[in-house]
């Protein structure tokens, strides 16, 4: 039967159901979308849009592989659905390099070798550009703590660790 | 996650009259809990009233000297501001210590309140559940109990409630503002949340057509002697095994007034008034401490796997009773 979809439950109620007209602003650039209630920012970003640079790991809020910028803040976006964000600023992994190159974050993933598959790094990334901007990790142990949202597998922990260390040092020399 | 309707509230009437107007309606702001259970189908609503545009996203200081936090604020924005880290740090670091960064981002205080538990048994739809499927029976009786209460359990649901910042507010006896069709009312912390009873799918008494507007919190703050302990099966990202936020009032090293709150081992934030009483005019030191523990755990009541928690609940009582006795700056 599987050549064969059938109707199940969720086509015949989301027939009813109309799409919600939004625009948002993700990585500098607009989007005009219409968008069923249901659709998560991920599923947007991944499905719709083709920017799937963006993980979906657990879909659950629990690796945080999913993690992007919403006006700045790091937040899952596994869990938040793209209709409440109408007028909003996205960033995610795709829009931090510009024509200098690399994000430092993403330059600095490189360069210590933060990483060993890959799959949770753009979340990485994005969660330690919201660290820098919270502006609370002070010691190797905040960083551990306010990097727990991001699970890695492979166990790169350590390397990552340096990383965000390093940003935040970098990044208090340039903002004194 | 099965498809629903969505619409938008602008203000707090409409999302009243929203949510009464639709069969099956909830509200939702920061959704982090709420959009998970759907994604597992353990609550399936057809129309979800979005409350994030309907202002209470403030904090604010009260008449009486106290603190008004705002429904909206998120847990992140709370935990960070500056009257909250110096008035009332307990509610501070409880907050952090729950959740991610990512979560905290978005994740609301009055969502926090409404979180439901984290029993396995809840969110498999396979099993048994009175709290998910009321009549149906509870798993996690004769189950794996791990996280499990060791108080106020009934026969029909032993889960626990979830919430750090909960427990802080049970200790700072914070109001919840309430409104709905029928008008506003304030609901102490304590009635807020309900013990499982024989109906376990109600986790507190808020209406279903009743929306949070604020949590207040007393002018009382302990910014002087408090903390909170949380035991956990990893240093950071997991539910409490058992939480201790305590506070103490402390004059010429005697007690003036001293609450305990225990998270992760009830249906809801455990406080026992009548065992914090015996603190009053005493001496801030171990003996006594460790006598209140005694009588808090006296009550306690262990399942298969969950008889490591009373230990555990005494021992980090008086560890939390200790610490708090100290002065923080």
């Amino acid at each position: 039967m599987r050549n064969q979809p059938h109707e199940t439950i969720e086509d015949v109620r989301s027939d009813a159901i109309e799409k919600h007209h939004i625009s948002l602003t993700i990585n500098g650039t607009s989007y005009n979308l219409e968008v069923e209630p249901w659709t998560s920012v991920l599923d947007l970003l991944r499905e719709h849009l083709n920017l799937t640079g963006t993980k979906k790991g657990c879909d659950h809020g629990q690796c945080g592989a999913c993690t992007i910028l919403l006006e700045g803040k790091r937040i899952n976006s596994c869990l938040t659905l793209a209709i409440m964000h109408d007028g909003a600023e996205i960033t995610t992994i795709e829009g931090l390099a510009n024509n200098d190159g690399l994000h430092p974050v993403q330059q600095a993933f490189i360069e210590h070798d933060a990483f060993q598959c890959g799959y949770c790094t753009p979340g990485q990334i994005c969660s330690t550009i919201g660290l820098i901007h919270e502006g609370k990790a002070k010691t190797l142990d905040d960083i551990r703590d306010l990097m727990s949202g991001n699970i890695c597998r492979c166990g790169a922990y350590n390397n990552i660790v340096k990383v965000v260390q390093e940003a935040l040092e970098n990044h208090k020399n340039q903002t004194p | 996650m099965r498809p629903f309707s969505y619409s938008r509230a602008e203000d707090i009437d409409t999302a009243v009259n929203e949510v009464t107007a639709h069969e099956d309606a909830r509200f939702i702001a920061g959704g982090t809990n709420l959009l998970d259970l759907m994604k597992i189908d353990v609550i399936h609503p057809q129309h979800l009233v979005d409350i994030t545009h309907i202002a209470h996203d403030t904090i604010e200081n009260t008449e009486d000297g106290g603190l008004r936090l705002g429904a909206l604020v998120t847990n992140a924005d709370t935990a960070y501001h500056p009257e909250v880290e110096k008035r009332y740090p307990l509610l501070a670091h409880a907050i952090l210590a729950g959740a991610s960064p990512q979560l905290r981002n978005k994740a609301t205080d009055g969502g926090n309140l409404l979180q439901r538990t984290r029993c396995y048994y809840f969110y498999d739809k396979t099993t048994a559940c009175n709290k998910r499927e009321p009549g149906s029976g509870c798993a996690a009786i004769d189950g794996y109990n791990r996280l499990h209460a060791i108080f106020g359990a009934s026969e029909h649901c032993i889960a626990t409630h979830p919430s750090d910042m909960c427990v802080a507010l049970a200790a700072l006896d914070a109001r919840v503002q309430v409104t709905g069709p029928d008008g506003s009312r304030t609901i102490p912390f304590e009635d807020f949340h309900r013990l499982p009873g024989d109906t376990p799918e109600k986790d507190t008494n808020l209406r279903e057509d009743e929306i949070i507007t604020s949590v207040d919190l007393p002018p009382k703050g302990f910014a002087d002697h408090y903390t909170y302990i949380k035991n956990r099966d990893r240093a950071s990202y997991a539910f409490a095994l058992v939480s201790v936020a305590a506070t103490l009032e402390i004059e010429d090293n005697v007690i003036k007034d001293a609450r305990i709150a225990l998270g992760g081992v009830a249906h809801k934030p455990w406080r026992n008034k009548e065992a914090e009483s015996l603190l009053i005019d005493k001496p801030a030191d171990r003996d006594g401490f460790q006598a209140v523990a005694a009588a808090i755990v006296k009550e306690a009541k262990s399942f298969r796997y969950n008889e490591f928690k009373i230990e555990l609940a005494r021992r980090s009582i008086v560890r939390a009773l200790m610490e708090a006795s100290q002065t923080y700056q």
